[in-house]
């Protein structure tokens, strides 16, 4: 089936906000579905195994792959993260990844072909200095960052920033998120906007939420020209049909890290292709 | 003296702003699924705090629930050790449940019930301040979850026994250090999941606006009464105030209304650990540098990535790697002053109180206890013909702290004689 149908329809024109990783989103719903987005933190198992992981995902075994991935930057205290992701995480810390590995992945992503964001707690940002990380991610071919603990509220330099370095920025929205503060956020964004479609942290889960259509119409209905997002409890094909029905691109991060921590002595990627694979039929309509 | 001084806002007390900004400190970097949470929180701390019914109820509870006011007693004997100075000791620990934590909750938990919620959760490294929280989820018929890093739930078994038998679940967090910062981490996760029907009782001054503000307004009543007793008793102010400074709560409410007083020296002792240059410590002013953790700008220990480092502490209750943010610019100011006292520093304060004054200071206190002493033998030194009055923040007991007192000293907790029996 096609997923535009059910959507707006409208393409998405001539609008500078897309910036690069929207018109991603954009190309998607030419094509009659949304598109996908997969994350998976940088350094785990390994830095090189993670970025062998990070390729793998923009193929699948079939070729289609991914379209956008989304680069997590581990931290100590993830305040938004599930077990799952913090598992990942923490064994990359204790194994000493540090932030200019995440751009190693970025430049290893771009290499592809594929988009490739960054999704980095703000501390780090800050110590690497928010302007030279700026330089740097689009110098490795990053597209912009997604900021899990940063609000437009604080975000003065990094939207300077990304002004300077033509990145794009990607904010948060969530069901408890005001109207004032839907305004606000999402006219921060370029790019496209995220929402997470249950109250909570990452983490795959049996159902998604009834939150999260109501969620990207009240995003649609201040900023039409901004592609949505919904990302947060996604792993099955049949979820990622379900959320395709209604948003311009399905996030999927805890399925997929769960399947490099079920192979984290074997390193095999094969489930993670299979997943990858079964997830680009869904946001296809195939669930 | 009367503790019915009403919570307000007055000229003096315009930080933060109203973004939450201590000049560079502070703010709120959050997750935005918390933004609308913490706006509720400002709204309804802002209108109670203006509710003459709202201040009288927490006026009541202060005075018959708590204890308060508490005295101020001064350490004669204790005060021997301590070159020239004249002690005195703000008896925080002779507060119901034991510890100046109670004057936070009690003003939270009348806000979670006038938000119209029915469940609270909270961190805890000492446990003092989960203790505080189930004492007032009981008083409230609140549902409470505490959270309490594994490592503390080993060296705090009596607390978490207290919490349980008061009511609460005690939730056991064995994430990353597994101390007071992965406890919060772990509530953080779990407001950002409830926060439709649960309110994020934090305990210190640390943490998102309006957290380090609200936190400090309900703890100013430490000052407030301080301040009068000092004028009452003693007829003049004191030369300076001292506490101990984990996250800082109890540091605020003993400096709040001391900070325009310019005479008044503000002191606050941080957890040196084994030595600030062993590396394991918790002194985050004296050896941190400014970041973001926990929602809030201040000094945090990080390493140059700006990961969040370890911590290190016998004193649970300060083994933070981050500081309330006004305290981050109380130093940067120069208005307060801080310094690390070290594990071994704390302890001997901790034996010496007991055996001087009959009062064992929970070791977060000894800390100061001990700063206090090292000021009074300092300025002996420096100026013999000064006798200053240093004012102690006492802010906990130290019953919670005897197992530790016992590995520490070696005591073996058996009788020293035996009579009564024939052989």
């Amino acid at each position: 089936m096609s997923t535009a149908d059910a959507t707006t329809g409208r393409p998405f024109e001539g609008s500078a906000r897309l910036g690069r990783s929207g018109r991603v989103l954009a190309d998607a719903r030419g094509e009659g579905r949304a598109a996908l987005v997969g994350y998976l933190p940088v350094g785990y198992p390994s830095v090189e195994h993670s970025i062998e992981a990070m390729r793998a995902l923009t193929e699948g075994t079939d070729g289609r792959g991914v379209d956008l991935v989304e680069i997590g930057m581990p931290y100590s205290d993830p305040v938004m993260d599930g077990l799952a992701i913090q598992h990942a995480t923490t064994r990359a810390l204790q194994h000493g990844v540090r932030t200019r590995d995440v751009l190693k992945a970025v430049e290893a992503v771009a290499a592809t072909g594929r988009q490739a964001m960054v999704m980095i707690y703000w501390n780090l940002v800050e110590h690497y200095g928010v302007d030279a990380f700026a330089r740097d991610l689009a110098a490795a071919g990053g597209s912009g960052l997604i900021t899990p603990d940063l609000t437009p509220d604080e975000a003065g330099p990094w939207i300077e920033a990304s002004d300077v370095h033509g990145l794009d920025r990607v904010f948060l929205v969530a069901p408890s998120s005001t109207p004032d503060r839907v305004m606000s956020t999402t006219h921060a964004c370029r790019g496209w906007v995220y929402a997470t479609s249950v109250m909570g942290v990452t983490g795959a889960r049996s159902e998604t939420s009834d939150a999260a259509p109501v969620l990207v119409e009240r995003i649609r209905s201040v900023a039409p020209e901004l592609p949505v997002g919904v990302g947060l409890g996604v792993s099955t094909a049949a979820q990622a049909a379900e959320v395709a029905r209604f948003a311009d691109a399905v996030i999927v991060g805890s399925a997929l890290v769960k399947c490099l921590i079920e192979a984290e002595s074997s390193r095999d990627l094969g489930a993670l292709r299979g997943v990858v694979d079964a997830l680009a039929g869904g946001v296809r309509g195939l669930g | 003296m009367s503790s019915d001084i009403p919570l307000q806002p007055s000229p003096g007390r315009s930080l933060p702003d109203a973004h939450g900004h201590f000049d560079a400190f502070g703010g709120k970097f959050v997750p935005e699924a918390l933004s609308a949470a913490l706006e509720e929180l400002e709204a309804a701390f802002t209108t109670a705090v203006a509710d003459p019914q709202f201040l009288a109820e927490l006026d009541g509870l202060r005075r018959d629930y708590a204890g308060r006011p508490t005295p101020i007693t001064e350490a004669h004997r204790f005060s021997q050790h301590c070159g020239n100075a004249r002690i005195l000791l703000k008896r925080e620990d002779l507060n119901h449940t034991g510890s100046h934590k109670i004057n936070n909750v009690l003003g939270q938990a009348l806000l979670t019930r006038r938000m119209g919620k029915k469940r609270v959760i909270a961190e805890t490294g000492a446990g003092q301040h989960g203790v505080a929280t189930a004492t007032a989820a009981a008083l409230f018929g609140l549902e409470c979850r505490v959270y309490m890093g594994k490592v503390d739930t080993e060296r705090q078994a009596l607390n978490v026994a207290r919490m349980q038998l008061l009511g609460a679940e005690v939730v056991s967090v064995a994430a990353g250090s597994q101390t007071l910062k992965d406890a919060m981490n772990e509530a953080m996760r779990d407001w950002v999941t409830n926060v439709d029907s649960t309110h994020y009782l934090i305990g210190t001054v640390g943490g998102p606006h309006p957290f380090p503000m609200m936190v400090r307004e309900f703890q100013r009543i430490i000052s407030i009464e301080a301040r009068a007793q000092m004028l009452d008793r003693f007829g003049r102010l004191p030369d300076a105030v001292t506490a101990c400074v984990g996250g800082g709560s109890n540091a605020m409410g003993i400096f709040a209304e001391f900070i325009p007083d310019p005479e008044v020296r503000l002191i606050g002792f941080e957890a040196g650990g084994e030595g600030v240059e062993s590396g394991r410590h918790a002194a985050t002013i004296s050896a941190g540098d400014i970041g973001v953790l926990h929602g809030m700008r201040t000094y945090v220990l990080q390493d140059e990535d700006g990961q969040t480092k370890e911590s290190h502490s016998i004193s649970a209750g300060l083994d933070y790697p981050g500081v309330g943010p006004e305290h981050a610019w109380l130093a940067a100011t120069g208005r307060a002053t801080y310094e690390p006292v070290t594990d071994t520093e704390a302890m001997n304060a901790f034996r010496l109180l007991s055996r001087t004054e009959g009062i064992m200071p929970a070791i977060e206190s000894a800390h100061a206890v001990a700063g206090a002493q090292r000021l009074g033998l300092r300025w002996a030194e420096e100026r013999p013909d000064w006798h200053p009055v240093i004012v102690i923040n006492i802010s906990g007991r130290g019953d919670k702290d005897v197992d530790t007192a016992i590995r520490w000293f070696g005591i073996d907790g058996t009788a020293d004689a035996t009579t009564g029996a024939l052989e």
